[in-house]
């Protein structure tokens, strides 16, 4: 073969193997959307489940996700930008920041049904806060850090190192350096990766499981101590739980979950671009 | 008189072991344009960045000596460097404006100092630009992004910012680097204005420079300061052979 052949060769297969990466989300969504389509109406969107679940709709569901997904952000945010903040800023490398680092790294590989374990012994149990908002909050929380503590440090770091000497060169604090120099710049990223983050726990089932998943309750919550549906896990019940349960339901839940997380990641991609638009230099 | 700023046998040492500056002594008065020249790596920009703590941020250097500053030892215990750092100013070699507007690069070290007086804000705004011959240039667009300037507008605007904080010395770190001729003359005849007010430090973009702006000349080599002199005499009769060698063009 010639040179050009062998180059048309290897463009061709690339593009051909990128294309088969994509086939699946495109499957998937599509699928999804064909199947549940049909079962997504007012009713669905807004009423509760009722004749055991196999009719109604999954309000409580809905919300009770968009309630975690919010106590999770607020249980990760400040500890992940701070811890970020640290590592990037404040650390240096010595060896208990390399321990933090393998620490961080860690937790990421941890499976989600050891932090659901996790938190029904810690949270629920011994600190006694029951199965509650709270207890799953704190346990969606904290396996969503990793995530978000790395995406945050690398934002950070990707601010020009120049900003920061030239602030400090004329009489900055440190912490005025990053406040004033460093975050603003990091912040578009810091941002992206909370969302994706968040996108990541709104869709997660084994951690809510034993902490604050209820398998029925049509009335919403009232308090971080109360119990709630949530949508990965009612999706979970009507699948494995429910005898007779109309396929239609089932896939109408799981394309409002996909949605859900699929919007959250859809608007991080979107604020990134939209913010390195905006970049002057 | 006493000098303005006193470096008394000061060493430094990277954390590679590399000696970067060697038994440093020299007094600088008042008001005078001191020029450390010498080949690249010959230690001008780690002695600039000494004289306001910039080295603070180079880890796990060694250091040894003394820099007084109006007779205070700037690495005591207990010195607030970051009204150091305004009272001696540096200014870099590439030009570094920081995101944002011209007027906000201008006010960022006096808002920092926690300065929020608006008339005067404005006030060294105006001061400053008209000191680095630039006020005529961008009064009807201060609040334009500060990169949209060229280079040698940057860098005359990176000297205003270092002049609004009203320091006692400025540290030129080859402020002409990345200039055009022109611009380069424009920021050395700003110089001339300038040295009636501050003391400033400087790293030359060469040795012609060194000898249109300088007062006195320091020729470092190797870490070494090798002799001070004014720039006439450097030329015509300087004591040591290898000063000579590298005025001359013999290496460097």
């Amino acid at each position: 073969m010639t040179r050009q052949q062998v180059q048309k060769v290897a463009v061709g297969s690339i593009t051909a193997v990128a294309i088969v990466a994509v086939l699946p989300i495109v499957v998937i969504i599509g699928f999804i959307l064909v199947q549940g389509i049909g079962a997504i109406n007012l009713t669905f969107l807004t009423s509760a489940p009722s004749n055991g679940m196999r009719d109604g709709g999954i309000l409580p569901a809905i919300l009770g996700t968009l309630i975690l997904t919010l106590g999770t952000a607020i249980v990760c945010i400040p500890i992940a930008v701070a811890a970020a903040i640290y590592l990037a800023e404040y650390a240096g490398d010595t060896r208990l920041t390399r321990w933090v680092r393998l620490a961080i790294v860690n937790l990421a590989g941890i499976p989600s049904i050891v932090y659901g374990l996790f938190g029904l012994g810690v949270f629920v149990l011994f600190l006694g806060f029951g199965t509650s908002i709270l207890a799953g909050s704190l346990t969606l929380g904290i396996m969503t850090l990793p995530v978000v503590i790395s995406t945050a440090e690398e934002a950070i770091l990707a601010v020009p190192q120049r900003f920061r000497v030239v602030s400090l060169s004329l009489g900055a604090t440190r912490w005025q350096t990053i406040w004033h120099q460093v975050l603003p710049h990091a912040l578009p990223g810091i941002i992206t990766g909370i969302i994706l983050g968040l996108g990541r726990a709104a869709g997660e089932t084994a951690p809510i499981l034993f902490t604050v998943a209820a398998f029925y309750l049509p009335d919403l919550p009232s308090s971080i101590f109360d119990q709630t549906m949530a949508l990965p896990y009612h999706l979970y019940a009507i699948s494995t739980q429910v005898p007779d349960m109309p396929l239609s339901i089932q896939y109408g839940t799981a394309l409002v979950l996909l949605m859900i997380v699929l919007s959250l990641t859809l608007v991080a991609a979107l604020f990134r671009t939209r913010m390195r638009r905006r970049r002057t230099w | 008189m006493r000098p303005k700023i006193s470096i008394q046998n000061l060493y430094f040492t990277y954390s590679d072991e590399t000696e970067a500056l060697k038994n440093i002594t020299i007094d600088i008065p008042e008001n005078e344009v001191l020029v450390l020249f010498g080949p690249s790596r010959s230690g001008k920009s780690t002695l600039l960045r000494l004289l306001n703590r910039l080295s603070d941020l180079t880890e796990n250097a060694k250091f040894q000596g003394a820099i007084l500053f109006n007779d205070q030892d700037i690495f005591a215990p207990g010195v607030d460097v970051a009204n150091l750092r305004r009272r001696v100013s540096m200014v870099f070699a590439l030009p570094s404006p920081l995101p944002g507007s011209i007027q906000d690069n201008l006010t960022y070290g006096l808002k920092m100092a926690g300065i929020r007086d608006r008339a005067l804000l404005e006030e060294r705004v105006e001061d400053s630009l008209r000191q680095a011959a630039l006020w005529d240039e961008v009064k009807d667009r201060l609040h334009h992004s500060a990169f949209a300037l060229s280079g040698g507008q940057q860098q005359r605007l990176c000297i205003a910012r270092s002049l609004a904080l009203e320091p006692e010395v400025i540290l030129l770190d080859n402020p002409t680097s990345g200039l055009d001729p022109i611009s380069t003359s424009i920021v050395e005849d700003s110089l001339v204005e300038l040295k009636q007010r501050y003391t400033i430090i400087m790293v030359p973009h060469s040795v012609q420079q060194m000898a249109r702006v300088a007062d006195r000349g320091a020729f470092l080599l190797d870490g070494e300061l090798i002799e001070v002199d004014t720039p006439a005499a450097l030329f015509t009769q300087p004591r040591d052979q290898r000063t000579e060698d590298y005025i001359t063009g013999r290496f460097g």
